[in-house]
């Protein structure tokens, strides 16, 4: 072979992070073709909930608005709903919201939405899933972008996504919890734990030992690995009909990029610091035009972080949701039925893939910054010579 | 921009930041690292006994080499035991043979020795009795002449016609 397996494994990786900027264009486009249409529609929509006289001529802006809708977070858990009779299957969250002390009731008080919430003596309204202080007749005072200018309270509510993540954590707690018991058993795990085994030598193997070397990685195992199965059961949770988006959520995004923004910061070496803020073995001018350079790199590492994540995720919900979309549009649905479930069953099985790619991607990008910090100067060329010669066991 | 900015929630960052910190702390303690313990001790476990397989495996090479070193040297000390044993059969055969030629011959030897000499006495016996016997007949001859003068010369006559027969 004339390859290296590093160059291989290091195109590979730089292949799937172009991944996403291909798919971000289209996510763009999607989103300025919904963002003006979008806030009169909604306003339709909430006006006449459940008026079907409307239904040939914004059939197109009622779906802009599902998909809208579907990508926002919620106060409440509709599994499905009867657009015809207005009425939704599912239960509503608990709201928590701290306005003047802590107030916490049932998201059911909002009717979907269509009514205004009184507890306490304060009003709220749920204007396209965001909670907003109002009077008792429900006016958010729109500004000229139909944006309301009412005050938002702080709102902790247990959202639909708050629910989801708890969902997962508990999965993800027995599932590994019980392979971690398996083990007292015998050396090799049984049942389920043989796929879960696997996944985690992968990110042992293949993330953590290359990316922070093979002295230092065991301290950040636990986060890559949970971070690992959290954006990937989450990101496949969003492909079942659930209607859950929670890693295609900028606030989980964010919060997700911070941690790993913080790990490297915090276990970040005097060698890592110096080369951000006064670059060895290049002029002093170099080093002072260096130093914010670096510092900004310092910050545009995690933010690429956040946003590969929430665009490649939204993206795939939003391409989904049109191509099933696409056969409630067309004129001619035994023509346009095929068609549909044909490019849909196409684009999930991408997507399946990109559930795996993205959660991979994230761990295997915090743990090339973690090793970034940590690592010694000299380092990288004996751990690639390193690399090469040690047996790899599985 | 804007609508990432707007889209984003406090609450819900709050919520993520604390269920991912609860959960990394519980899963570290209850699931990572009996895991990575467990994987590890077991990778030991195998290098461990893949190390140990090598160097059995070495030990039986070099055992069977030593097996077959010492079965050549004992085919080469039996070759060169047969060849001894070979080599002391023909000496003791020759010697042997070369024994009872020696002893034959003095055997015969002391044999011709004793015949000589028996018949040297024989010879000698035969002598005497042939003197003997002359000397009666010289005695008869004599005590017939000294009677007759006539017949002892024609005893003597007769008996020197024998001699000269003889």
């Amino acid at each position: 072979m004339v390859f290296h397996g590093k160059i291989v494994k290091n195109t590979l990786t730089a292949l799937f992070a172009v991944v996403p900027f291909i798919t971000f264009a289209n996510f763009a486009n999607d989103t300025v073709k919904v963002q003006p249409e979008h806030a009169p529609v909604a306003i339709h929509t909430e006006v006449a909930g459940h008026a079907e006289e409307h239904a040939p001529a914004s059939k197109k802006d009622a779906i802009d608005a599902y998909i809208q809708h579907h990508l926002q977070d919620s106060h409440e858990f509709i599994f499905f709903s009867d657009e015809a009779e207005g009425k939704h299957y599912g239960f509503p969250l608990p709201v928590i919201l701290v306005d003047g002390g802590l107030k916490v009731f049932s998201a059911s008080k909002f009717e979907h939405g269509e009514k205004v919430a009184e507890v306490d003596g304060s009003y709220y309204k749920l204007h396209h899933g965001k909670i907003y202080k109002t009077d008792a007749s429900g006016d958010l005072k729109l500004d000229a972008h139909h944006h309301p200018t009412a005050e938002k309270p702080f709102d902790m509510s247990i959202t639909k996504n708050v629910v989801t993540m708890l969902l997962v954590s508990a999965l993800m707690f027995f599932m590994f919890v019980g392979l971690a018991k398996s083990y007292k058993k015998g050396p090799i795990p049984t049942g389920f734990g043989r796929v879960l085994e696997p996944l985690i030598i992968f990110i042992r193997e293949e993330v953590a030992i290359p990316n922070i070397g093979k002295d230092k990685y065991r301290k950040y195992m636990g986060f890559l690995l949970t971070v690992f199965f959290f954006i990937w059961i989450l990101n496949l949770l969003g492909l079942t009909p659930l209607g859950t988006n929670v890693t295609g959520n900028i606030s989980v995004t964010v919060c997700l990029a911070l941690f790993t923004y913080l790990i490297t910061q915090f276990s970040a070496n005097k060698n890592y610091w110096k080369h951000i803020f006064w670059m060895p073995d290049v002029p002093v001018a170099m080093k002072i035009v260096l130093m914010p350079i670096e510092i900004l790199g310092t910050l545009t590492k995690p933010f690429a972080l956040l946003i590969r994540l929430f665009a490649n995720i939204t993206a795939g919900h939003v391409v989904m949701m049109s191509l099933i979309a696409m056969m409630f549009v067309g004129k001619n649905l035994a023509a346009d039925m095929p068609i549909s479930i044909g490019l849909t069953l196409f684009i999930a099985v991408i997507e399946l893939l990109v559930a795996f790619l993205q959660a991979f991607i994230f761990t295997m990008l915090s743990s090339l910054f973690i090793g970034m910090a940590v690592q010694d100067h000299h380092h990288e060329g004996d751990h690639d010579g390193h690399h090469d010669e040690e047996p790899i066991i599985i | 921009m804007d609508k990432l900015v707007n889209d984003f929630s406090l609450g819900l960052f709050f919520w993520q930041a604390v269920i991912l910190v609860v959960l990394i702390l519980l899963l570290v303690k209850f699931a990572w690292k009996p895991i990575m313990t467990s994987i590890a001790a077991r990778e030991e476990g195998i290098a461990n006994a893949l190390a140990s397989a090598e160097a059995a495996r070495k030990e039986m090479h070099n055992l069977q080499a030593d097996n077959q070193r010492i079965l050549q040297e004992a085919r080469l000390e039996r070759d060169a035991m047969i060849k001894e044993a070979r080599e002391i059969k023909e000496k003791m055969i020759a010697d042997a043979k070369a024994l009872a030629t020696e002893q034959g011959d003095k055997m015969i030897e002391q044999a011709k020795a004793t015949i000589n000499s028996e018949k040297n006495a024989a010879m000698a016996e035969l002598k005497n009795q042939v003197a003997g016997l002359s000397l009666e007949i010289a005695e008869k001859l004599l005590k017939n002449e000294l009677s007759d003068k006539g017949a002892q010369t024609a005893l003597v006559e007769k008996l020197l016609g024998d001699v000269k027969l003889n």
